[in-house]
């Protein structure tokens, strides 16, 4: 299969201010399917911003966001959910009291009667095959899905929160420092999980602190600084020091 | 699986610890006193857990979800003394006089839940200021005086249907219903998920909102079905019934292993925490220990039961 060129998702003009701070100064950005752009930028850059607008939390002040060429506004999270656009995040992302399935399908249950309402009596069987199926298809190995999510080691924990998010079969993937909190051993899972999303013709926004990890992963990275687009590479035109130094700036 | 890891499993809502207690206490209590296992102290027992119990099984709940319920005490007064008013002194039928004292429950926990939710007024100090206008309220509906003499019908409430109060058996079945439903329904899952990750539950969908609204509702509700079961029992309403209530209730939680920080816990051990309360008072009643002293007691244990528990939470918030 010839790969798709066409960027899947487009950001064009982007602008935001939060009060007299210009966060983020007309960037362009843009994803393919099944292409991991790795987005890297010194703290205060904007990239959590951007990726913000990308899923949806809040709207930019200027430009304008294309999906397969077609212009979207995205009012909320939920929105971009529904245009496929899906995003794990560093922090609240389980629920360390419940288990594994209960996590992947927390706030969308299957139901044995009583469909969407707060009385339904919960399909507990058909969550467990799912949820097997789901981590089998990613090639994930949590061993005990009846382990408490608070009971699993880090990798495992963030594995789960990107399954969580694959559930709905999106088209694009944002991961917000997924490796963060992670031993070198558990952030490899992570990075895996990544790959292989790759396969599945999911474009991949990674954003990470660990350059090495970017580099390992992205096709593709671009750099962030003070709120504008310094640079966007192919990953191969591209060494850790000229990254570096895109990033801080001066020469 | 070995079998430590079934263990943990099993005990992973925390049921073991209230079961032992229980256990233990009723061989304590009996090599005490003669008179503990009696048929007639049996009853007794299961008369008295039953009010206690009702209300924990709404302490629980809402402890469950991170919150704390002070006002079940005085919404239990307020319940009880709006259906004997009713009764007694309106002359209304006992099935709508009922309704109207759970429905005056169900509207005051509705409240405290609106505050909690809503208005984002810390549980504690909600259900505090609920505690004393519930109180309040239940004086001046009654001019301070007791509610007594009540139909023969209503009375039959606290009878027996065989062996067991029917009081036991109505609280036995709210406790199976309610079990079922934190297990099986989504209210349930959500419970669990508001008390664990609040902010986590919120961003994935959960309408946390409405989870705290139902918690603190139920909880006035069954506040309310104990006043009106005390109403039987007693067969009068005291403005001053219920008082001090809310610490048995949120006792019998915490030894059930309700975790105040929520999230870990369930109804099965409320129960047996709720008959480790009353069986512990029982036994001290028997060997002729004073009131006085039964209140410094219940409050030590509380608060031995909060520490070691407490030692065993994983899910620290």
């Amino acid at each position: 299969m010839a790969p798709d060129v066409r960027p899947w998702v487009k950001m064009r003009g982007i602008h935001k201010w939060f009060g007299g701070v210009h966060a983020l100064r007309g960037v362009d950005f843009s994803v393919r399917r099944g292409e991991v752009v790795g987005l890297i930028g010194d703290n205060g850059a904007g990239k959590s911003t951007l990726i913000k607008i990308l899923s949806g939390v809040f709207p930019p002040d200027k430009g304008e966001i294309l999906i397969e060429g077609r212009r979207v506004r995205f009012r909320s999270p939920k929105d971009a959910k529904e245009h496929g656009i899906e995003t794990v995040y560093q922090e609240l992302a389980l629920v360390d009291n419940l288990d594994v399935p209960a996590n992947i399908f927390l706030g969308r249950e299957p139901a044995l009667v009583g469909g969407g309402s707060l009385l339904a009596l919960l399909h507990k069987g058909r969550m467990v095959r799912e949820a097997r199926a789901l981590l089998a298809r990613l090639k994930v190995n949590i061993g005990d899905l009846g382990a408490l999510a608070g009971e699993l080691s880090g990798g495992q924990r963030q594995t789960v929160a990107i399954a969580r998010a694959l559930y709905t079969e999106p088209k694009l993937l944002i991961m917000d420092e997924p490796t963060a909190a992670l031993a070198v051993q558990e952030a490899r899972k992570v990075l895996d999980l990544v790959r292989n999303l790759k396969e599945r013709d999911i474009g991949v926004v990674f954003i990470s602190h660990t350059l090495q990890e970017v580099f390992a992963v992205a096709d593709r990275i671009v750099i962030l600084r003070k709120g504008e687009k310094v640079g966007d590479f192919p990953v191969e035109e591209l060494t850790v020091d000229d990254a570096v130094k895109l990033m801080v700036g001066g020469d | 699986m070995d079998f430590r890891a079934w263990l943990r499993r099993v005990n992973r809502n925390r049921v073991l610890f209230p079961i032992a207690a229980l256990a233990l206490l009723v061989v304590v209590a009996s090599s005490l006193s003669p008179h503990f296992l009696t048929p007639m102290n049996i009853k007794n027992v299961l008369s008295q857990v039953s009010i206690i119990a009702i209300l924990a099984a709404g302490e629980a709940c809402v402890i469950l979800t991170g919150g704390i319920d002070l006002s079940v005490g005085a919404v239990l007064a307020i319940g009880g003394s709006i259906t004997a008013v009713l009764m007694k002194w309106a002359g209304v039928a006992i099935p709508w006089a009922i309704l109207g004292g759970l429905t005056a429950g169900a509207l005051a926990g509705a409240l405290n839940g609106l505050m909690v939710a809503w208005v984002r007024i810390p549980s504690f100090i909600a259900t505090l200021a609920m505690m004393a206008v519930a109180r309040g309220g239940t004086l001046v509906l009654t001019n301070g005086r007791p509610v007594s003499g009540f139909l023969k019908s209503f009375r039959a409430l606290a009878g027996y249907a065989g062996p067991l109060p029917i009081l036991f058996l109505v609280t036995f079945g709210v406790y199976v219903l309610w079990q079922v439903s934190l297990s099986h329904t989504r209210f349930g899952r959500y419970v669990y998920a508001v008390g664990g990750n609040e902010t986590g539950a919120r961003f994935v969908g959960v309408n946390v909102r409405r989870v705290k609204l139902l918690v603190f509702t139920l909880a006035g509700l069954c506040a309310a079905l104990g006043g009106i079961m005390l109403d039987a029992r007693l067969n009068a309403a005291y403005p001053t019934a219920g008082e001090g209530y809310e610490l048995d209730a949120i006792a019998a939680a915490v030894l059930g292993g309700v975790s105040l920080s929520g999230g870990v816990g369930s109804l099965v051990g409320t129960f047996f925490g709720a008959l480790v309360m009353t069986v512990l008072g029982n036994i001290l009643n028997l060997l002729k220990v004073g009131a006085f002293y039964q209140y410094i007691a219940k409050g030590l244990i509380l608060a031995v039961a909060a520490v070691s528990l407490s030692r065993g939470v994983r899910f620290a918030k």
